[in-house]
């Protein structure tokens, strides 16, 4: 009982240094459990996520630019390929399912993409998770000009079912470039935690045929995307595509393009990380500096407790208990930034791509961050309590002596 | 068997001119519950002989033989439970701990020794007369009231022995005569021996029993010539 008092009353009397330090304690937390979750996370979502597809054909590119447009959504389409290899990849017997998509527009920020109903009927986003639209509605008639909007859209642009809109020409937004058709939202889709959220879906003869895109688009596509029935298949395609021809791109397996992508720039993450050990690193030296600071104010009563009876052992470890302490105030602190700091950059991570992070899935580094800061903490504790076990009591007692 | 006894007793400490000795104590005695007070001026090592007692300094040579254990050979671990279990120490600045509350002041008195008794601690602050005060802090107190905190502190652990050093230095007289009444009755009600040292005379007047440090400390004899 005695140790937790003597450690209370001292975090108390020091109230304020506990405080910044345990607020840089909380903050090296945070930054590490955000930096490795996030990092974790989207890796995994972008590695993992492939929407049901196996490869994507385009224009002659780069694989990640095909993946990154025609998957997720984000990259400008490299060219336009012909209606005609969308038609040959169907009838290609490694082929299981193949759907054509087409770029071009925008709604108000949000990317249009042209396909066929199969998109959002037939394709399993994730093992066996299909879209779905919400009720009432329905997925669009290719004959007409409808659409169905991505839960994430719908959301952040208030749209509903019934609303009509014009669509906007280009994958930025100008108020200038509206086309004339309009289309009338007949389904918004469920959330799926997919860039697909983020997409207006319209058939794809209204991307093609729209009013002022050139008469060729009619008969081009931006991409094909495309199940294989085995891995085989991919490899001849791969032959055929990528050696032989030149005019076409077969991005195959999408997420070896991705994991590539992110090996790139894994540097990044090592810097990132780098920032964040050196952050704990000066937390753990503050807890060091504010208890050693402190320690001429404290020998007086250190040497009281050891008139009274204390061991030097005990002074001591309620110097190491207390290092612990602030450490403990600190990891719980760490939590609550760690909650805001990756709710922030979820929000802005899912607004981007689509991606959705979740901040409260189990991550190893939610027990081994607070755990190590805590260790390090009380490594930090042993410098003051080193000198607080030297603390000559005789000398120590009287303030005159 | 006498509750303390002390025999060749030397005690030196390293200065600018070179090693001195501070203490230099052939004998003396204390029987158990008896009271007795040390007269010596300052500089005449009263306080060390205070924390050779209490085994905060360890002894250059001689025998402290505390209810018949010897201290001079104890390890300092063993030292600090000696004085936990057996002996109670008044401060001349009182030395409470600040952030404490009196209550907690006397518990920590406790808890190194026999551990931790609230009854007691209540006990003893309302025979000190701070019954009121249990949970006002040192800077809400006057002096005169943090020196009846420390009385009850250094009997927390039920001592066999008190050591007040210069108990009364900080008070006025008036507090200074009251709060000697107060050590001495709670050390007679506890059954606790007192050795005081002091240099007032005041304090020194009301024992039966005054030794003057000069006559037993050799030392302090040879720095006085």
């Amino acid at each position: 009982m005695t140790l937790p008092l003597v450690v209370r009353k001292s975090l108390r009397h020091h109230a304020l240094s506990t405080a910044i330090t345990a607020l840089s304690i909380g903050l090296a937390g945070a930054l590490l459990m955000s930096i490795w979750v996030i990092k974790t996370q989207s890796h995994e979502t972008f590695t993992n996520f492939d929407g049901g597809f196996d490869a994507v054909v385009g224009a002659r590119s780069s694989k990640l630019q095909l993946v990154l447009n025609a998957i997720f959504h984000l990259e400008a389409s490299p060219a336009n390929i012909e209606w005609k290899d969308y038609a040959s990849l169907t009838n290609h017997p490694g082929v299981e399912f193949a759907v054509p998509i087409a770029m071009g527009d925008n709604y108000r920020g949000f990317r249009i993409v042209g396909t066929l109903p199969d998109m959002l009927t037939r394709s399993e986003y994730a093992e066996g998770k299909r879209f779905r639209v919400r009720s009432p509605g329905r997925v669009f008639d290719i004959a007409l000009r409808e659409a169905v909007v991505g839960s994430f859209v719908a959301q952040k642009l208030g749209l509903k079912r019934g609303d009509k809109f014009h669509p906007y020409h280009g994958l930025n937004f100008n108020e200038e470039h509206q086309h004339e058709e309009e289309y009338v939202v007949v389904g918004i889709l469920e959330p799926s935690n997919t860039p697909a959220d983020r997409v207006i879906w319209i058939p794809l003869e209204g991307v093609q045929k729209m009013t002022g895109h050139a008469v060729e688009a009619a008969q081009q596509i931006s991409a094909v995307l495309v199940r294989l029935r085995n891995p085989i298949a991919g490899q001849m395609l791969d032959m055929q595509l990528n050696r032989k021809d030149t005019r076409l791109t077969f991005a195959w397996p999408i997420g070896t393009v991705m994991s590539d992508l992110l090996s790139k720039i894994s540097w990044f993450d090592r810097v990132l990380a780098l920032v964040a050990y050196l952050v704990a690193v000066v937390a753990a030296g503050s807890i060091l500096a504010s208890i050693y600071n402190s320690m001429n104010e404290r020998r007086r009563q250190i040497a009281v407790l050891r008139a009274l009876g204390a061991r030097r052992t005990f002074v001591s470890a309620s110097i190491v208990l207390e290092a612990i302490a602030i450490a403990a105030i600190g990891t719980v602190l760490a939590f609550v930034v760690y909650a805001a700091i990756t709710f922030g950059a979820a929000s802005v991570i899912q607004a981007q791509t689509g991606v959705v992070i979740d901040a409260w899935r189990f991550h190893p580094v939610m027990l081994w961050a607070p755990l190590g800061l805590i260790a390090l903490a009380a490594l930090a504790g042993l410098v003051p309590a080193m000198k607080a076990y030297r603390v000559d009591v005789a000398e120590n007692l009287a303030p005159s002596q | 068997m006498p509750l303390l006894e002390i025999s060749s007793l030397k005690k030196s400490f390293r200065g600018p001119d070179g090693l001195q000795l501070i203490v230099d104590v052939p004998r003396l005695e204390l029987a158990e519950k008896a009271q007795i007070a040390l007269a010596g001026e300052s500089g005449s090592g009263k306080t060390t002989l205070l924390h050779l007692i209490a085994g905060i300094l360890a002894p250059d040579g001689g025998s402290i033989k505390l209810n018949g254990g010897e201290l001079a050979t104890l390890s300092e671990g063993e030292r600090d439970r000696m004085r936990a279990q057996n002996i109670g120490y008044i401060f001349q600045t009182f030395n409470l701990l600040p952030g404490y509350t009196c209550l907690e002041n006397v518990l920590l008195g406790m808890s190194f020794g026999p551990g931790t008794d609230r009854a007691f601690a209540e006990q003893l602050l309302r025979r000190v007369g701070l019954g009121d005060r249990l949970h006002h802090y040192p800077r809400q107190l006057s002096t005169g009231q943090q020196q009846r905190v420390a009385v009850a502190r250094a009997l927390a652990n039920r001592p066999k022995l008190v050591l007040a050093d210069e108990p009364t230095g900080n008070l006025d007289h008036a507090n200074a005569r009251e709060a000697l009444k107060l050590i001495r009755e709670a050390c007679c009600e506890n059954g606790a021996a007192l050795l005081l040292v002091s240099h007032d005379r005041d304090t020194l007047a009301g024992f039966e029993s005054v030794v003057q440090l000069a006559d037993i400390n050799l030392a302090a004899r040879r720095i006085a010539a």
